[in-house]
């Protein structure tokens, strides 16, 4: 067996290793050793050992045969093999080895030891690596030591009381007498683990929180002591004194006077006294101003200090140091929603940190600066993020981005500086921004009637700079070729006028079609908006029909589609070419689907405007009798609704415009009731059926517009329920259903219900409406449908 | 709290690794790796501040060493940085003009230092003289302890 080499010669050993081989090969000939020595009992040079697999273990090789060892050592009466077991057991065991608790007993028994050199390394070991199990039947030796040994363990039992407490909460109880007396002690580094300790069990324990409350005069007083009193040579750093436990305490203060007012008061003339007095050339004093800032903006302090802490972290702001300028930045970041005035005032400094050198640095002042935007300062805030945004780092170009879109969109002064500023951000982080920005800008885009020109113009001009950027390109290739005739108009009062050729403007949309650099969807934007010209342009018409059908053979499928679809408009469906292709509509943000208004079962969903959407599918050719068709939408041929007769009869057998004679045909059947009060237009009964009886009458709105009331009554003995109404028009025609008033008809008529439905019908197209009567009588589901082909009043 | 403190060369070994709380080696390796390259990647004059999952990570570089320190997200960072001096101050009082071949070949001092100054991921003692008394006392109790073990006994 070789021997053992020295610590020192094995460290020289390993490091003049040339290559990760050579180095490997000296430490598997040095554990093979280290673990013959392991075997062998007591010999002189066990720590050396254990030292030199613990070197080993942290160049990253395994060393875990070790464990044993050191629970050995530990146990080992002698000082020098306990440090080394000590060492070795924080590093190689944890709370989740087996062998951790082994040395739960000598953990122990060194606790009572007699020099209190060994009890603090137990101490440490304990803090360090102890178990919940370990601390459980450890802490009543811990809370011994903290009572009464001298300050040297104390300070160390604290410090354990305190891990003690991380692990098991509940043992928190345990320790807050002694922490209480532990703060009259005059030595700093107890006074310190006091603190901690009291930290620890106040933001664990709210009731030990409350109780707690009372020390705060007692801090003040050590505060002061800190401040005011003279030079102590053992604790001053850079003319602070003991700037670790002075922060300390601020924290502590900070949570004990959070939302409490007679605590907070308390505090109010040391923080200030804190504040002022405190040198702050050196990162020492700044950390301690710095924490006297976080607890003053967190406690309820009168206005005075606040204006004073937003004052000092504006002065951080305007240091030299940048880690003291990164956090001046967080901690406004923290306050901007509460202090936003006092805020604003450093606004200009903030502004400038967009342009300092320092990545964090620069990602804070972004976070900062778009909270800072508000109403009265987006025209100069927006410039200054605009220019931020052409020379930031590439990580920060989305935030930056989405961040001024919301704010441009939250405070814009005008809609064509909201434009103008969306294209810039398109030209110049186009790649960055998110996929919801193409539809926004375009709804904006059509909100802005009087700008269209503008608009077109100025995109038609980014096109042909650059097409590289796809939100753009989109955005450019739809306004073309929505506005493409006020582009070729050539005037615009927004910009200069500029001569655009139709050859122009397909050229630029070809070059998109063609361009390698151009996402599919981009060229089914393209191809579209060369579609929508060819009824917005008079000359170059074959040249578009050209285009469209080189398309009709593309390899990408949605490109073919398209292309196809717009052949087919052309050759067979010329006629409906410029309906298919006019302007849209102004989009509305959020336009709610249209319902009718129904929670039963079954509801129908309502036929969609007529409206033909870009892109959509060719209309089928129309159906001379539109209403049959919709029958196929009502879900269910006709065999299965229930034959009625008052279908084929009702409808010419009603008498129409009977205006008041009808409700009182009603009457005579129902007997004694009143009539309600008809509407003022005349109403026509247009369903007759097992004393059911569905009347309907209707006002003109407007010139298009149709209000369509609806009541049902039941005239029979038994009670209906679960009476719903659904209605189809044909397709030109929009149609609204309001909620019914009810959905119980009761026997007799003692109840009517009705519905109002809302028709617009733009097209004057023959207006004819199908109604589907859905009901349960005595538990059976009845189902009827009437079609109305005449309303009254029209 | 502080969660761990590392020190690592300009080349990203390791001289010295303390965990204050409990984890498994592989995350231990994982949070050396991340560091290393973290604190290693960044420019000379940039922020002595980074944020890493919920942590701060705190870094000054002396001479060839990195130091670089995980607190807690309540704590203070300019504090942090203080702590980080003061060990630093600590072992070049104890070894005499620290150099990084001290901290390599007499490691296991280096982490008695540390377990003098911190524990629990807490700061134990603020006087730097107390820190070094009980260093120079330990270390006495360790020699007289061996030489008495190797005297001959009588």
């Amino acid at each position: 067996m070789s021997p053992s080499v020295p610590l020192q010669e094995m460290i020289r050993a390993i490091r003049s290793a040339r290559t990760q081989c050579e180095e490997r090969g000296v430490i598997q000939r040095e554990c093979a050793a280290i673990r013959a020595q392991f075997r062998q009992s007591d010999n002189g040079g066990r720590s050396h050992n254990l030292a030199k697999l613990l070197y080993v273990h942290m160049l990253g090789y395994p060393a875990h045969f070790g464990q044993m060892e050191c629970v050995r050592m530990i146990a080992s009466p002698r000082y020098s093999e306990k440090r080394v077991g000590y060492l070795g057991a924080m590093m190689l065991l944890d709370e989740k080895q087996d062998a951790s608790l082994l040395i739960t007993n000598s953990i122990k028994n060194d606790l009572s030891h007699s020099n209190q050199y060994v009890q603090s390394l137990a101490l440490c070991t304990l803090a360090c690596m102890g178990s919940a199990e370990m601390c459980r039947d450890l802490a009543p030796e811990i809370d011994r030591l903290l009572r009464a040994s001298n300050s040297y363990i104390k300070k160390k039992a604290a410090l354990c009381a305190v891990h003690i407490v991380r692990k098991v909460n509940d043992l928190g109880e345990l320790f807050a007498p002694a922490a209480r007396a532990l703060l009259s002690e005059k030595n700093h580094g107890v006074l310190h683990g006091a603190v901690v300790l009291i930290t620890e069990l106040c933001e664990r324990n709210p009731e030990t929180l409350e109780r707690f409350r009372k020390t705060v005069p007692d801090l003040v007083q050590i505060m002061k002591g800190l401040v005011i009193s003279g030079y102590s040579p053992e604790h001053d750093v850079a003319g602070i004194s003991d700037p670790f436990l002075q922060v300390r305490i601020l924290r502590l203060l900070r949570i004990l006077g959070r939302n409490n007012e007679a605590a907070s008061d308390a505090m109010n003339d040391l923080l200030a006294q804190v504040a002022t007095n405190t040198d702050s050339t050196k990162t020492v004093g700044n950390a301690v101003l710095y924490e006297t800032v976080l607890t003053v903006l967190d406690i309820k302090s009168e206005s005075g200090l606040r204006v004073l802490a937003v004052n000092i972290l504006g002065r951080f702001l305007l240091n030299n140091d940048r880690n003291i300028r990164y956090i001046a930045m967080i901690s406004l970041q923290k306050i901007v929603g509460t202090d936003h005035n006092a805020v604003q005032r450093h606004r200009g400094t903030i502004v400038d940190c967009l342009k300092d050198q320092d990545a964090s640095v620069k990602r804070r002042a972004l976070d900062l600066s778009l909270a800072l935007v508000s109403a009265s300062n987006i025209r100069s805030m927006m410039k200054e993020l605009l220019i931020f945004l052409s020379s930031c780092p590439p990580e920060l170009r989305a935030q930056a981005a989405s961040g001024i879109f919301n704010a441009a969109e939250r405070y814009a002064p005008s809609q064509r500086w909201h434009i103008d500023t969306i294209l810039h951000v398109l030209t110049t982080a186009g790649g960055d921004v998110r996929d919801e920005t193409v539809p926004n800008l375009i709804q904006l885009i059509t909100n802005a009637s009087e700008l269209h020109c503008y608009t077109v113009h100025k995109l038609y001009r980014a096109l042909l700079t650059d097409i590289t950027q796809q939100s753009l390109v989109q955005v450019a290739c739809w306004c073309i070729g929505e506005y493409g005739d006020l582009l070729l108009r050539g005037e615009c009062q927004e910009t200069e006028p500029v001569q655009v050729t139709e050859d122009d403007v397909l050229d630029a949309l070809e070059t998109v079609l063609q361009s390698h650099m151009s996402s599919p969807t981009t060229r089914g934007f393209a191809l579209t908006a060369t579609m929508k010209l060819s009824t917005r342009i008079t000359d170059n018409v074959d040249r578009i029909r050209s285009i469209v059908s080189i398309y009709g053979s593309c390899i990408d499928v949605e490109l073919q589609q398209r292309a196809v679809e717009y052949n087919a408009l052309f050759k067979k469906y010329d006629h409906m070419r410029a309906a298919v292709l006019e302007r849209m509509p102004v989009i509305e943000k959020n336009s709610p689907g249209h319902t009718n208004g129904e929670s039963a079962v079954e509801t129908l969903k309502e036929i969609p405007p007529a409206k033909v959407k870009q892109g959509e599918s060719l209309l089928p050719p129309q159906p001379t009798n539109q209403v049959c068709d919709l029958l196929g939408l009502l879900g269910g041929p006709e065999e299965t609704l229930q034959p009625s007769p008052a279908l084929s009869s009702s409808a010419p057998g009603l008498p129409v415009n009977t205006g008041g004679t009808a409700g009182g045909d009603l009457l005579d059947l129902l007997g004694e009731l009143e009539p309600t009060p008809v509407a003022p237009a005349p109403a026509m009964s247009v369903y007759e059926k097992d004393g059911v009886t569905l009347t309907l009458s209707c006002e003109k709105q407007s010139d298009s517009g149709l209000t369509v009331t609806l009541t049902a009554s039941n005239t029979a003995d038994s009670d209906i329920s679960s009476f719903t109404l659904q209605a189809a028009v044909p397709k030109s025609v929009q149609l609204h259903m309001k909620a019914p008033s009810g959905d119980s008809l009761p026997a007799q008529g003692a109840a009517k219900v009705t519905q109002i439905v809302i028709l617009n019908n733009p097209n004057k197209v023959n207006l004819k409406m199908r109604v589907r009567v859905s009901y349960t009588r005595q538990g059976a589901a009845i189902q009827d449908t009437v079609q109305i082909d005449s309303f009254p009043g029209l | 709290m502080m969660r761990f403190l590392l020190l690592f060369s300009r080349q990203g070994k390791l001289r010295l690794q303390k965990w204050f709380t409990p984890m498994t080696e592989r995350e231990k390796k994982k949070i050396i790796r991340d560091m290393t390259s973290m604190v290693l990647s960044r420019q000379p004059r940039s922020c002595n501040f980074l944020h890493w999952k919920d942590l701060k990570i705190i870094y000054k570089r002396y001479a060839s060493l990195y130091f670089c320190l995980a607190i807690e997200n309540q704590e203070n960072e300019l504090l942090a940085l203080e702590v980080i001096h003061r060990y630093v101050e600590l072992l070049d009082k104890y070894f005499g003009n620290v150099c990084e071949l001290d901290i390599i070949f007499n490691f296991e001092k280096a982490y008695f230092i540390l377990d003098e100054f911190l524990m629990g991921g807490e700061i134990q003692e603020t006087s730097k003289q107390t820190v070094n008394r009980s260093i120079e006392a330990s270390d006495m109790l360790q020699e007289t302890m061996e030489e008495y073990m190797s005297k001959p006994a009588f």
